[in-house]
């Protein structure tokens, strides 16, 4: 009895001493908090070194979506590229998981540290390609889908892609 | 005081209550919040004063909804009369030597009567707002008034003996040589768990436990019916605050300053203690409460009361 009691003034005591500590608050709109490079907030979609978007439209984002916030349509361009013709975010639905950013094959979804998206009418929630589509590289400065890949494009052939070999002949009976 | 300066008096009373009661529920968030290193309503005017404007117009403008599964006549009772209850408790306290609204001999008797009046609200609103969750809220209600409510009245004795007198002025007077708190420190310690209990403070709000019953005994009660329950829990404070000054502290006694400014000063002082047992101290399961009450604070009464009559007796000897 008498050690709970001096449990409890010493944390009377304690929380009295809290009067001299400066409060931890970020006082938001006036001072804005530190939002890490990595933060996880609105999602962009980036373009490659050479400006041309990096979406290829796989659908692996909306499918390891777990809310299924994200809907496209896959096109093919006349040299081969393929990219989305719609790519839709509904943001009233995203919950700022990142797995679409993991899923990504190309580098070309990505979450930013940006939170400040309040809208007044819902409809405003729901960003479209053009809306999502950046100018810049995103994270990942260096990264061009098209050059590592093996896929043939116009101007760009099999085996022609960086620290690719070229074809073997598997019908060839040389070594 | 003539007949019409104490009705006017006691007006002022009651204005300068409720609209204590009504800062305090900023000024207690700004203390809660240093004290757990935050800032608390810092937004609305200088310090967010306003806050508390902002909040009147909230609870103000909300519906103001009766369930159609309560009991309507006491459902809407139920708030009116802690505030009731609370305000007339102020009739007694002495402001000042010669400011109050009444100075009867029974003065403690008639304090104790009304808080005890106060639980009845708590009770009537958990009871028919016919929800398991008030239910529950009026049923710890009920365990903690007969665990505290025994000890209340009897803590006070000691100060009643040694003065001889039931009347609040005379308690003051009779702390002229040496405030109450130095012989009655025993009672001050009782009165004052007792109070945070009457008063369904934080250490003993188990009539409203958020974390288990929702909001307790008011959870049914919204808009203005609500903020009743708040303002008389605020005033329920102010009171027993204004009492421990009065009965402990030496009411309006204190060198230099008026005594009016003594008493408020004291009060205040008193206001934020409190505030710092709500920031420091978690609350105890109803039935520690219980056993508290009955098995360490009852007998500590009774212990104080004897030796304070056997001092009492020997020194008049």
């Amino acid at each position: 009895m008498l050690k709970a009691m001096i449990s409890q003034l010493r944390t009377i005591w304690t929380i009295l001493q809290h009067t001299f500590t400066k409060a931890e608050t970020v006082q938001y709109p006036e001072q804005m908090p530190y939002l890490a490079p990595r933060y996880r907030g609105r999602i962009v979609l980036t373009k490659d070194p050479d400006g041309e978007e990096r979406c290829v439209a796989c659908n692996l984002c909306a499918v390891a979506c777990p809310v299924d916030c994200i809907a496209l349509q896959q096109g093919v361009k006349e040299d081969g590229r393929w990219y989305p013709e719609f790519f839709r975010i509904n943001f009233s639905r995203c919950v700022m998981c990142g797995m679409c950013e993991e899923a990504c094959p190309t580098n070309a979804i990505q979450l930013t540290p940006d939170f400040e998206m309040c809208e007044y009418d819902r409809n405003n929630m729901v960003y479209e390609k053009e809306h999502l589509q950046i100018n810049g590289t995103g994270k990942y400065h260096d990264y061009n889908f098209y050059r590592v890949t093996g896929l043939a494009i116009t101007g760009k052939d099999k085996g022609q892609a960086q620290n690719e070999a070229e074809p073997i002949d598997v019908k060839g009976l040389l070594p | 005081m003539s007949e019409l300066g104490t009705i006017s008096f006691g007006l002022f009373i009651i204005l300068a209550a409720v609209g204590g009661a009504a800062v305090l529920t900023w000024f207690e968030r700004r203390l809660l919040g240093i004290w757990q290193d935050r800032y608390g309503p810092n937004r609305l005017g200088p310090f967010g004063i306003l806050q508390v404007a902002a909040d009147m117009l909230k609870l103000l403008t909300k519906d103001d909804w009766v369930p159609p599964f309560a009991d309507r006549m006491v459902f809407i009772f139920a708030p009116t009369a802690i505030v009731v209850a609370m305000l007339l408790g102020f009739a007694v306290v002495p402001f000042g030597p010669d400011l109050y609204v009444l100075d009867i001999n029974i003065g403690l008797l008639f304090f104790l009567g009304m808080t005890s009046l106060a639980v009845y609200s708590v009770l009537l609103a958990g009871l028919a707002s016919n929800n398991k969750y008030a239910l529950l809220g009026g049923l710890r209600s009920a365990a903690q008034m007969v665990s505290y409510e025994v000890f209340m009245g009897l803590s006070l004795m000691g100060v009643v003996m040694l003065t001889g007198s039931f009347s609040m002025r005379a308690i003051v007077e009779a702390q002229r040589d040496m405030w109450y708190c130095i012989p009655q420190i025993l009672g001050l310690f009782t009165f004052m768990i007792a109070g945070i209990a009457e008063s369904h403070r934080l250490p003993f709000d188990l009539p409203e436990a958020e974390h288990e019953l929702t909001a307790g005994f008011h959870t049914e009660y919204s808009g203005m019916k609500f903020a009743m329950f708040m303002l008389g829990e605020y005033l329920g404070l102010i009171l027993i605050c204004c009492m421990i000054t009065t009965l402990f502290f030496g009411g309006w006694l204190g060198p230099w300053l008026p005594p009016v400014v003594w008493f408020c000063l004291k009060v205040f002082a008193l206001i934020c203690f409190f505030v710092l047992l709500r920031a420091a101290i978690p609350r105890p399961r109803y039935d520690q409460l219980m056993s508290l009450g009955w098995k360490f604070m009852l007998p500590l009464t009774l212990l104080n009361l004897l030796l304070t009559g056997a001092i009492a007796l020997a020194l008049r000897g």
